[in-house]
């Protein structure tokens, strides 16, 4: 039961192109859904029903999100699909753009019928050449099959389509900071609320959703909700697109129905690499807080068992680590990251993310100071829940994650100012 | 918007607010205090500083009042535990990067992040490393920078895009290399650009001139008005040791609500110039000696009285005088039997006197320019005459008023609307063409350009934007009145304003041009705003028509004047020049006799009528310098020394109340009985100067203002004109040119300018070298220099 949404092209030659798609019945339900004029409410029913969840990071239900647009207000609305994948770890919307563009497209469209929005975009992330280019390619077939463009198959409704490529900047998949990003602005979150569904690009209602959750819906359509939610478990409905990396021997994206158990996941991957132990995981991306490999082994890859152990499934990508990691610099190379890529605009991000560093990277380099594990808690707690967008809360979770679990390998760096892992 | 009102309760205390406002707005209003710096009643909310975190019942994570609507039974806690930690928590990572050396920071004493950190603020910093430092940019004569010590509240960002309109300083860098700044390195140049000074919550942003000069602490804070345009502007001046040190912005809602422009705020550095009057002086044999009080005012009064036929004297007043010297003053001459007293100095045509009974004015009271839906602007820009009322023409646009302007040069608009250029000689038939398009009649004094005029889009376009608002104006602007065919300008605007139901605006372009016509010091009104028993001649004709004697009242011969050379001329060849002046020029002592230092601004009490009617009083603060008099009191001394009745003042506030009685039922009127057989003129077929007063060369005080005369908007003794005309003039390629008006010639640097119109040069008044010419819209010519 593998590849049964997103990537169910993907044994085709080469699924990126119109004729194939729709060699296994592409842009039919788009079709249908024209033709017979279904309603826009019974759309959003259906992606309710399908307990499709947001894809991004965040887990927020599909339908519920789009049931927060005032259809009828008027003026105009949008649809955006945040291609910006920028979350170390994950590489899963990538695949989709470069083989199964066609499908994201047709779930575009039928977002925008949903919500009654004439135009959509797609923030693609800058250094997405190849996807960029199949995605391009794929609307230009899209146009000239007449799924794009004005009175689509003469249902009446207008909808077309345009790609923005990003510039690489991570906050730029926030989806705020994207909105301003088309805008032509500093890629810069807003506060929110007003939420997008209301001020949105150009302040117009507009719904932005993560590549893979819109490219479930064609399939969510055709074969419908239930028949989505049955594929999961509870609260994790449909299958779900992980990006598993780390030391296994077989790195890649592997569509999987949610709840598959981690175990079988790490099998599908080949397995560590050399035979070595597992030491821990990452299991939705930096952000997500890490769990050591043993409790992980019991786990499943749904919502609820991944928060029931601390953490969170995130955008599902997974890094398998082994015990050649000290977990000292893995922590120094995150909190690299976010103090790089905060966007400084609000104080606790713009200077906790920069100090986080600053402490974890002097521990590292055998400089720690015995009060230094108490004011990592406590710069990362005066981060969390009180900054503008979640990055703050990015930065913070693997510190105390790290801290949780790991707190002696961090206490032996600092008395011994050396690791206590061989390798690190 | 709605009035719904919702209850809420801020740590245990019930509050009435408005539904959907922020929360900050709600305790501010209840006197609650919750810190912030980001934060700015008027600035859109950024909620980046997290400062002004609080505990929200129901709500796990501390929320920012700034961004958080009020909401019906919301309990709030402000210094809860968990309100109070977020608080801390945010007030230290603000001070991880910034410097701790306020002693030798000029905000020091009056830093909001100081006064925050004394109350949420830790004793010993936790962080260890290395602090930012940013390198400081020249962002020209009036803002400091010290970028280190930056914050990234956004106010001064936000300050550019919203309020003055054009985007200055920006956002560059992410993280922590987020930098604000101008990008290049650039002077930010907006005429309201102070402001931000006063924005910056911290010593990023501080004002040059006043920088390193005082602390704080050592100023006693005093309120004045502003004492240049017509707004009247309030302002808090900041004294020590009986000196101006720096000049703030007071709130005044209805008037400058938080803002000042740069000339209110830095024009005080005039006052300290080194061409200040500071003793009574006698010109002998050509020499200037120093004389008493004593002797000064009895040689005033004699030659005054010498000179026997009042007639054949002129009085001219500067209309940024106080309304207590302006009153005295035409009560002074009007008492020796003179009627000529005028105080338009910058006006070029008076033709409209003959029919005006009543003051005018602005048209409208300031607050509801906001609420336009259209304004007509002939002849103005706005933004470099009277920037606050141009922030709030631009708050009009933004809330999608229609904007049209007829100018005689492209101007530079912060805002939406349309522009139509044309050369001055056709200024008249253009707007003779929008008031046809109005439906107006070729009848009374426009007749014949209204018979002419042809009707095109742009005109039609005006026409029905004016008569479909609810809230139109038609404003006659600085350039209007300057221009000699302003009587044709005047009447027409009137009667397209009839026509289309708008109001009729009379821009009053100084900060007592009210005033001056409630105090009678101009020739068709007398005091109280009625119309003149005996008028008078005015200022073109007193100068036109030299007079024996001339008292002049903060006058500059040349700079000051519609035609600075004819003025010269005029004041030379008279017998007797009587100068009441707190400056001295070599103008001023190539003309007068007699030189009688006045004070003025701060120095001196006295009353300014702003452009809407409203009297505003400034108390004199500082001791007058050197032996420097109030301008009443000389003024009163020469009425006793002319033997006149009724200038036994006590105090300027008896000559206030004295006036205010006049004028209890005098009344604010732009309408008026159009005079007839209105004639062009001003040729539309030779070549013609164009010419504003730019914003920095408009009074005595400003154009001694050092950092402000720096700027940009001093503007510069240069002949602009476009490429094309140069072209067709045979100047390309010249750095120079030779430029003959009125019989005198110079010759100056020429600067190509798209902006100008064909068939028109530019070339400013009220400079050091271009007012030795004529005025400002006239006959000239350009040659090779
Ligand atoms: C710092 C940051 C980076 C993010 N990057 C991405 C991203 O690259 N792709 C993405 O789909 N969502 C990203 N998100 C989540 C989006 O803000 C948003 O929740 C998501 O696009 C919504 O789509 P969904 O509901 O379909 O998940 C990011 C969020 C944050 C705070
Ligand atoms: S949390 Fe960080 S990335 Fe997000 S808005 Fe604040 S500074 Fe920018
Ligand atoms: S310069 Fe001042 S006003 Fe501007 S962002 Fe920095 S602290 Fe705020
Ligand atoms: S004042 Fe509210 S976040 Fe800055």
């Amino acid at each position: 039961m593998v590849n049964e949404v997103c990537l169910r092209t993907l044994d085709l030659e080469r699924p990126w192109l119109m004729e194939q798609y729709q060699s296994r019945g592409g842009y039919e339900v788009l079709k249908q859904v024209l033709t017979e004029k279904r309603a826009p409410e019974a759309i959003i029913e259906e992606v309710k029903k399908s307990g499709l969840r947001g894809r991004g990071g965040a887990g927020f239900p599909t339908g519920l999100k789009w049931s927060f647009i005032s259809r009828n207000a008027p003026g105009q609305k949008y649809v955006v699909c945040n291609s910006d994948e920028g979350e170390p770890g994950t590489f899963k919307d990538r695949d989709i753009l470069r083989y199964n563009p066609h499908q994201l497209i047709e779930g575009m469209i039928l977002a925008g019928y949903a919500i009654g929005a004439t135009r959509g975009y797609n923030y693609i992330r800058g250094e997405f050449w190849e996807p960029y280019e199949r995605f391009e390619q794929a609307l230009q077939e899209a146009r000239e099959a007449g799924f794009l463009g004005d009175n689509l198959l003469g249902s009446g409704f207008d909808f077309d389509l345009h790609t923005h490529l990003g510039g690489g900047a991570y906050i730029c998949g926030e989806e705020t900071a994207l909105l301003e990003s088309i805008e032509g602005k500093k890629g810069q979150p807003r506060y929110k609320p007003p939420f997008p569904a209301h001020f949105g690009l150009y302040g117009r209602p507009t719904i932005i959703n993560n590549t893979e959750s819109l490219a479930s819906i064609p399939m969510i359509l055709e074969k419908g909700g239930e028949w989505f939610a049955d594929i999961g478990v509870k609260n994790s409905g449909g299958s779900k697109l992980f990006s598993i990396s780390g030391n296994i021997n077989n790195p890649g994206v592997f569509e999987i129905p949610m709840g598959t158990p981690f175990s079988e996941l790490l099998e599908m991957a080949g397995g560590m690499k050399d035979g070595r132990k597992i030491k821990a995981v990452i299991p939705g991306g930096s952000s997500a807080p890490v769990i050591p490999g043993e409790q992980m082994m019991d786990l499943n890859m749904d919502y609820d068992s991944i928060a029931g152990a601390g953490s969170m499934l995130g955008s599902g990508a997974v890094i398998v680590l082994d015990d050649t990691n000290c977990m000292v610099k893995t922590l120094e190379r995150m909190s690299y990251f976010y103090h790089e890529e905060s966007c400084g605009q609000c104080t606790p991000c713009r200077e906790g993310t920069g100090w986080l560093y600053r402490v974890v990277h002097r521990i590292e380099s055998g400089q720690g100071r015995q009060e230094d594990l108490d004011l990592l808690d406590d710069v990362a707690d005066k981060i969390s829940g009180k900054t503008i967008c979640a990055l703050g809360d990015a930065a913070a979770l693997p510190v105390q994650g790290m801290l949780r679990h790991y707190r002696d390998e961090f206490q032996y760096h600092i008395d011994h100012q050396r690791c206590m892992v061989g390798a690190g | 918007m709605t009035d719904k009102l919702v209850t809420i309760e801020v740590n245990g205390q019930e509050l009435q607010a408005e539904a959907g406002i922020m929360l900050i707005e709600a305790t501010d209003a209840a006197g609650i205090n919750i810190p912030r710096f980001c934060y700015h009643k008027k600035l859109s909310v950024s909620a980046n500083c997290r400062m002004c975190l609080v505990e929200v019942e129901k709500v796990p994570k501390p929320l920012p009042a700034c961004a958080t609507p009020v909401s019906d039974g919301m309990k709030v806690y402000t210094r809860s535990p968990k309100a109070l930690a977020a608080q801390k928590g945010t007030m230290e990572f603000l001070l991880i990067n910034h410097p701790l050396d306020c002693p030798i920071c000029d905000q020091g004493g009056e830093c909001e992040l100081q006064d925050v950190a004394i109350g949420y603020g830790r004793d010993v910093s936790r962080y260890s490393e290395g602090k930012r430092v940013v390198a400081d940019k020249n962002i020209g004569p009036l803002i400091a920078t010290d970028m280190t010590r930056c914050i990234h509240c956004t106010r001064c960002v936000r300050f550019g895009e919203e309020i003055a309109g054009i985007r200055e300083m920006g956002a560059t860098g992410r993280g922590e290399h987020m930098v604000i700044g101008t990008y290049i390195e650039k002077s930010v140049d907006s005429e309201l650009s102070g402001n931000i000074i006063d924005l910056c919550p911290v010593g990023a942003l501080t004002s040059k001139p006043f920088r390193f000069n005082a602390r704080a602490w050592e100023l006693t804070q005093v309120e004045a008005i502003a004492p240049h345009d017509s707004l009247g502007s309030n302002l808090n001046l900041h004294l020590r040791d009986n000196k101006v040190m720096r000049v703030h912005p007071k709130d005044n809602e209805s008037i400058n609500e938080t803002w000042i422009s740069d000339r209110d705020r830095f024009s005080y550095e005039g006052l300290y110039s080194s061409d200040r009057l500071t003793s009574p002086m006698v010109k002998k044999g050509g020499e200037w000696k120093e004389v008493s009080w004593e002797m000064a005012l009895e040689m005033a009064a004699a030659s005054l009285k010498e000179i026997g036929d009042g007639d054949q004297i002129g009085t001219l007043l500067a209309p940024t005088s106080t309304l207590e010297e302006l009153f005295l003053a035409q009560k002074l001459m009007r008492g020796l039997g003179c009627n000529n007293i005028d105080s338009r100095l910058r006006q070029g045509d008076f033709r409209m006197d003959a029919t005006q009974n009543s003051v005018h004015w602005l048209g409208s009271s300031l607050s509801d320019m906001d609420q336009m839906q259209t304004v007509f602007v002939v002849g103005g820009n706005i933004r470099k005459e009277q920037p606050i009322l141009a922030h709030r023409l631009r708050k009009a646009a933004v809330n999608g008023a229609k904007l049209h302007y007829l100018n005689p040069i492209q101007i530079d608009l912060n805002h939406r609307g349309d522009q139509d250029v044309c050369t001055p000689g056709e200024m008249a038939g253009r707007l003779a063409a929008v008031a046809k398009a109005a439906g107006v009649k070729a009848s009374g004094g426009g007749a014949s350009l209204l018979g002419a005029a042809k009707v095109d889009e742009s005109a039609k376009q005006t026409a029905a934007n004016l008569k479909a608002a609810d809230g139109a104006l038609v404003m006659l602007g600085a350039m209007a009145q300057a221009h000699p065919d302003y009587a044709l300008l005047h009447t027409l605007a009137a009667a397209l304003a009839e026509a289309t139901g708008a109001q009729l605006s009379i821009l009053p372009t100084s900060a007592n041009s009210v005033g001056a016509q409630l105090a009678g010091a101009v020739p068709h009104l007398q005091a109280g705003g009625t119309a003149a028993e005996r008028a008078g001649l005015d200022t073109l004709r007193m100068l036109k028509m030299p007079r024996k004697g001339y008292l002049l009242l903060g006058v500059e011969p040349g700079r000051d004047f519609w035609n600075g050379s004819l003025s010269m001329s005029a004041l030379q060849s008279a017998d007797m020049v009587v100068a009441i002046s707190a400056f001295r020029s070599p103008e001023l002592e190539a003309c007068a006799d007699i030189m009688l230092p006045m004070a003025i601004f701060t120095e001196t009490s006295g009353t300014y009528v702003n452009a809407e009617g409203r009297w505003q009083q400034s108390r004199g603060v500082v001791r007058p310098q050197g032996e420097s008099r109030p301008g009443w009191k000389i003024l009163r001394v020469l009425g006793n020394l002319t033997d006149q009745p009724g200038f036994d003042y006590i105090d300027s506030q008896q000559i206030h109340d004295e006036l205010h009685k006049l004028c209890e039922s005098s009344t604010l009127d732009n309408k008026q009985a159009e005079p007839q057989n209105l004639e062009p003129l001003l040729s539309a077929d030779v070549l013609l100067r164009g010419g504003d007063t730019p914003l920095y060369a408009c009074d005595p005080l400003v154009r001694r203002a050092t950092a402000l005369q720096q700027t940009q908007d001093a503007g510069s003794d240069t002949i602009r004109l476009h490429p094309q005309e140069a072209a067709r003039l045979g100047l390309d390629g010249s750095d120079t040119a030779l430029v003959k008006q009125n019989g005198n010639q110079i010759d100056l640097p020429l600067q190509l300018d798209e902006r100008i119109p064909q068939g028109c040069v530019w070339i400013s008044t009220g400079l050091a070298r271009t007012s030795t010419l004529g005025q400002p819209f006239g006959e000239v010519t350009v040659e090779k220099a």
